[in-house]
C-alpha cells in the first residue's frame, strides 16, 4: 500500500469519526428545534443539552482535521472542492459558526428572547451544515467536481439531485445517531418518558434514512450511472451490513436492550461511509482525478501517516478519559452558571 | 488597498484578503486567551491550593469559565479559518498543501487534546479531587503553545519558504516537510508570539481587576486578580521589546521590501532618519509629515548611522506591498503601544518593590485598566505588519497572492455576510462575558469559597445507575 492510500484510509477514518460524534451532534441540534414549545420542549432539550455540552469542542475538532489533511496530503482535490463547491462550503462554515456560537453562548444570554433566538440559530445551523457538507460529498460522488480552481459549475455542482438527497441523508443521518445516542442517555438516567420519545424518533429518522438512501440510490442512478454501478458491484457487502445494522437497531430499541443500541448505531452510518468511499476508490474526484493522481510529495505523506499514528496514542486515551468522565457524571458542573448542575431527576 | 487592483487580475483578491485579515483579526484574540489564559488559571489554582486560598481558587475556576467560552468561539473561528484555506486560497493550498500543511495536521492534535482538557477542567470543578483537576489541566499552556507553534510554523514558512525547490513546471519537488518546520523565521515569530499572547491576556484580564480596584472593591480577591495576571505580562513586556527590537532588524536583513515599507525608507543609504507616524506617497516614492529623527533608522538596523539600510527605490513598484501606509502606521502604533506599556511596568515595579502593593496612583490605574485593549491594538497592528508587509507575496519571493486566490464567484457576498455575522458574534461574545462577570458580582462569595467542596453527588436521577452507560 501506498503512503497516498494510507492518508486516504486515514481521511475516510476521520470522517467516519466525524460522522459518529459531530454529525450526532448536528443531529442533536435537529431534535431540539423540533422539541415544540417552550413548555413542551423543556425536557428532550434539557437532556440535550447536558448530553452534548461537554463533548461537543472535541466532537468538532474532527473536521479541522479532515480540511487539514485533505490539503497536506491532496492538495489539488482539496482546492478544487473548495473552489468549485464555494456556494455550500461557505454555507457550511456559516453553518458551523451559528450553531458553534449560539450553543456556547446562549446560556449566557440574559434575556429570554436573545435565549430563544440564540437556541434557534443552533437549530438552523444544525440542520444546515450536515445538509450542505452532504450535498458537498453528493457532488463529488456524482463527478461534478473537475480538476482546477473554480472550474465546475458553482450552483449545479451541489443542487443536483444526487447532492440534495446526500444532503438529506446526512440530516437524517445524524438525526438517527443522535437519537439513538439520546436513547442510551435517557435509559442511564432513568428518565423513561424521554427513553421512549428518543426511541420513536430513532426509528422515525432510521426509517427516512432508509427511504433517503433508496432516493439517492435513484438519483445516482440517473444522473451517474457509472458511480452507480460502482455502488452496486462493489459496495453491496457494506450496504448489507448497514441496512442490517439499522434493522438490529429498530429491534433492539423495540425490545429495549440498550447495551448495544449505540454501536449497532454507529456500525450502520460507518457501513454507509465505507460504501462511498470503495465504490469511489481509487478516485478523489470521480472520474478526473486519483489518489495517487492527486497525492502530494511523497515525505509529507509518510510524516503524515506517523503523526496519524501518534495522535491515535495520544488522542483515545483522553478521548477516552473525557467520555468515561462524562459517563460517569464526574464532569457536571454547568460553566455557564457557575453552579452545580442540578440534574433533571 | 484599493490599489492592489491595479496590477492583479484576480477580481477576488480585495474581498478574499479582507475576509481572511477580518477573520484572521478576531480569531488571534481568541488564540491569544486560549494560549495564555490557562496559564494565568493554573497559576491561580496552584497558587489557591498550595495556601488554601479561596480568593485565589474562585479566580482560577471564574477564569477557566471564561476561558471555556472563549476556547468554544475561537473552535468556532478556528474551523472558518480553515474553511478559508481553501475557500480563499486554492492556489496556496493546492499548490503547496505538501509543503507547508504538516503543522496544521499537528496543530489540529493539539487543539483536539486542548479542547479535551479544558473541557474536563472546566467541567471537574467540585467533582475532581482538588490536585488530580489540577494536574489533568496542568499540560493545557504547553499543549496550546504546541498549537500556536504550529500555526507559526507555517506563517514563518510563508515568510521564509524553505524545504523544496520549484520545478519546471513551476510545482514544488524536493519536499522536505521538517525543513518547512523549522524556517528562518520561526524562533523569531515563535518568541514574538507567544510573549505578545502572554502579556495580551496577562494585560486584559489584570485591567478587569483595575477597574474593580478603581471603583473601590480593593479586597484579596481583586487584589489577585489583578496581581497575578499583571506580573505575568510584565515579565514578558521588557522580554517582548528586546525580542521585537531583535526581530525588525532581523527583517532589514531578510525581508528588506517589508522593512523599507515598515520604517518608510525611500531612498538606499546610510544615515536613514527614522520616521515616526508621516504620509508616504506612492507615485513620487516619497513622505511628507511624521516627527523625524536623523540617523536613528540606521543606528537601529546596525548600531552606527553609517549602517546602510536598503529603501523602496531598490524595489520594483509591483514588489512592494500595496499600501506602504497601513505597514508603517501598524508597525509604528505596535511600536507606540510596547514602548508605553514598558513605561507601565516600571512604575509597576518599582512601586510594587517599595510597597509590595498594587499602585494606588488614580493615573496607574486607569492605564492598568486600558492597557489589556492597548495590548490587543498592538497585537492586530504586529500581524497588520506581518501579513500586509508581506505582500505582493503570499510566499515571499515564491507566489504571489493574486495567483493564489479563488476564482469563485460571490466572494464580495460572503465577505459582507461573514463581516456582519462576525459583528454579531463579537458583540454576542462580549455580552456573554459581561453577563458572566454581573453574575459573579451577584453572587455570594460563601457560594464560591467552597470552589472544591463539598462535593455534591450526581445528578440525582443517575445516581442509582452509575457506570451502566460506559
Amino acid at each position: 500500500m501506498t503512503a497516498a492510500n494510507g492518508v486516504a484510509i486515514v481521511l475516510v477514518i476521520a470522517v467516519t469519526l466525524y460522522a459518529w460524534s459531530g454529525l450526532a451532534d448536528y443531529g442533536a441540534g435537529f431534535w431540539d428545534l423540533l422539541a415544540g414549545g417552550r413548555e413542551t420542549g423543556r425536557r428532550p432539550r434539557e437532556l440535550i443539552d447536558t448530553a452534548v455540552t461537554p463533548v461537543w469542542e472535541a466532537n468538532h475538532v474532527w473536521l479541522i482535521f479532515i480540511l487539514v489533511v485533505a490539503w497536506t496530503g491532496f492538495g489539488i482535490a482539496f482546492a478544487s472542492i473548495m473552489t468549485t463547491l464555494f456556494i455550500p462550503l461557505s454555507l457550511a462554515a456559516l453553518g458551523i459558526v451559528l450553531r458553534g456560537a449560539s450553543f456556547a453562548l446562549r446560556k449566557d444570554a440574559a434575556r429570554v428572547n436573545r435565549r430563544h433566538l440564540a437556541g434557534w440559530l443552533f437549530g438552523l445551523g444544525s440542520i444546515i451544515t450536515p445538509f450542505l457538507l452532504g450535498a458537498a460529498i453528493g457532488g463529488i460522488a456524482a463527478g461534478r467536481v473537475p480538476v482546477g480552481n473554480a472550474a465546475g459549475n458553482q450552483v449545479t455542482s451541489w443542487s443536483n439531485p444526487v447532492s440534495l438527497t446526500a444532503g438529506l441523508l446526512a440530516v437524517s443521518m445524524g438525526a438517527f445517531l443522535a437519537a439513538v445516542y439520546l436513547v442510551a442517555e435517557a435509559h442511564r438516567r432513568r428518565l423513561a418518558d424521554l427513553d421512549a420519545y428518543f426511541r420513536i424518533r430513532a426509528i422515525a429518522a432510521g426509517a427516512s434514512g432508509l427511504l433517503l438512501g433508496v432516493a439517492a440510490s435513484v438519483a445516482l442512478y440517473a444522473g451517474q450511472r457509472q458511480m452507480f454501478d460502482r455502488v452496486v458491484h462493489r459496495s453491496i457487502p457494506l450496504l448489507v451490513i448497514g441496512v442490517l445494522a439499522l434493522g438490529t437497531t429498530f429491534l433492539l430499541a423495540r425490545r429495549g436492550f440498550l447495551r448495544g443500541l449505540r454501536v449497532v448505531g454507529a456500525l450502520g452510518v460507518a457501513a454507509l461511509i465505507w460504501a462511498w468511499a470503495v465504490a469511489q476508490q481509487p478516485y478523489l474526484l470521480p472520474f478526473t482525478l486519483t489518489v495517487t493522481d492527486a497525492a502530494g510529495a511523497e515525505p509529507t505523506l509518510k510524516w503524515l501517516l506517523a503523526w496519524a499514528a501518534i495522535a491515535l496514542i495520544v488522542v483515545v486515551p483522553i478521548l477516552a478519559v473525557l467520555y468515561t468522565l462524562d459517563q460517569r457524571n464526574a464532569l457536571g458542573e454547568d460553566p455557564t452558571t457557575s453552579r452545580i448542575d442540578s440534574g433533571h431527576g | 488597498m484599493g490599489e492592489v487592483c491595479l496590477w492583479s487580475s484576480a477580481d477576488q483578491l480585495l474581498p478574499a484578503r479582507s475576509q481572511m485579515a477580518l477573520t484572521l483579526m478576531f480569531h488571534v484574540i481568541l488564540a491569544s486567551l486560549g494560549v495564555a489564559l490557562p496559564a494565568l488559571m493554573l497559576i491561580a489554582n496552584y497558587k489557591g491550593l498550595r495556601r488554601n486560598d479561596s480568593a485565589a481558587l474562585t479566580l482560577a475556576r471564574r477564569w477557566s469559565h471564561a476561558a471555556g467560552l472563549t476556547f468554544a468561539v475561537g473552535a468556532v473561528s478556528g474551523t472558518v479559518l480553515s474553511f478559508e484555506m481553501g475557500l480563499l486560497w486554492p492556489g496556496l493550498t493546492g499548490t503547496y498543501g505538501d509543503v507547508f500543511g504538516l503543522p496544521f495536521a499537528i496543530e489540529g492534535i493539539a487543539f483536539f487534546v486542548e479542547a479535551i482538557l479544558v473541557a474536563i477542567y472546566i467541567y471537574g470543578w467540585r467533582r475532581l479531587r482538588p490536585w488530580t483537576h489540577f494536574w489533568l489541566g496542568f499540560p493545557i499552556p504547553v499543549v496550546a503553545a504546541l498549537g500556536a507553534f504550529s500555526i507559526v510554523a507555517a506563517n514563518a514558512w510563508m515568510n521564509t519558504p524553505a524545504g523544496f525547490t520549484v520545478g519546471s513546471d513551476g510545482r514544488p519537488t524536493d519536499v522536505d516537510p521538517m525543513a518547512a518546520i523549522f524556517t528562518k523565521a520561526l524562533p523569531y515569530e515563535l518568541a514574538h508570539l507567544l510573549l505578545a499572547f502572554y502579556m495580551a491576556a496577562g494585560f486584559l484580564v489584570a485591567s478587569v481587576y483595575a477597574v474593580g480596584w478603581l471603583r473601590g472593591r480593593r479586597d484579596r480577591y481583586h487584589r489577585l486578580g489583578f496581581l497575578i495576571p499583571f506580573t505575568v505580562a510584565a515579565v514578558a513586556t521588557p522580554i517582548q521589546f528586546a525580542v521585537g527590537d531583535t526581530i525588525a532588524r532581523w527583517v532589514a536583513s531578510n525581508q528588506p521590501a517589508k522593512f523599507a515599507a515598515m520604517e518608510v525608507v525611500t531612498q538606499s543609504g546610510a544615515d536613514q532618519t527614522e520616521i515616526i507616524f508621516g504620509r508616504y506617497h506612492t507615485d513620487t516614492n516619497d513622505v511628507s509629515g511624521g516627527i523625524r529623527i536623523p540617523g536613528l533608522d540606521s543606528f537601529l538596523v546596525g548600531f552606527s548611522r553609517d549602517t546602510y539600510v536598503q529603501g523602496m527605490d531598490n524595489f520594483p513598484r509591483n514588489d512592494l506591498p500595496s499600501n506602504v501606509n497601513i505597514v508603517h502606521w501598524a508597525f509604528d502604533v505596535m511600536v507606540t503601544i510596547a514602548s508605553l506599556l514598558v513605561l507601565l511596568v516600571l512604575w509597576f515595579a518599582f512601586a510594587y518593590w517599595r510597597k509590595r502593593t498594587i499602585p494606588g496612583s488614580k493615573l496607574f490605574l486607569w492605564l492598568a485598566a486600558s492597557a489589556g485593549a492597548l495590548t490587543y491594538v498592538a497585537v492586530e497592528a504586529g500581524w497588520i505588519v506581518t501579513e500586509v508587509g508581506r505582500q505582493p507575496w503570499i510566499v515571499y519571493g515564491i507566489v504571489r497572492t493574486s495567483d493564489a486566490v479563488t476564482r469563485s464567484d460571490g466572494v464580495w457576498v460572503s465577505f459582507a455576510v461573514v463581516t456582519v455575522v462576525y459583528l454579531l458574534l463579537g458583540i454576542g461574545t462580549v455580552t456573554a462575558l459581561r453577563a458572566m462577570s454581573r453574575r459573579w458580582r451577584r453572587q455570594d462569595i460563601a457560594d464560591e469559597t467552597a470552589v472544591y467542596g463539598p462535593r455534591p453527588g450526581p445528578p440525582v436521577a443517575a445516581e442509582t445507575d452509575l457506570g451502566t452507560g460506559t
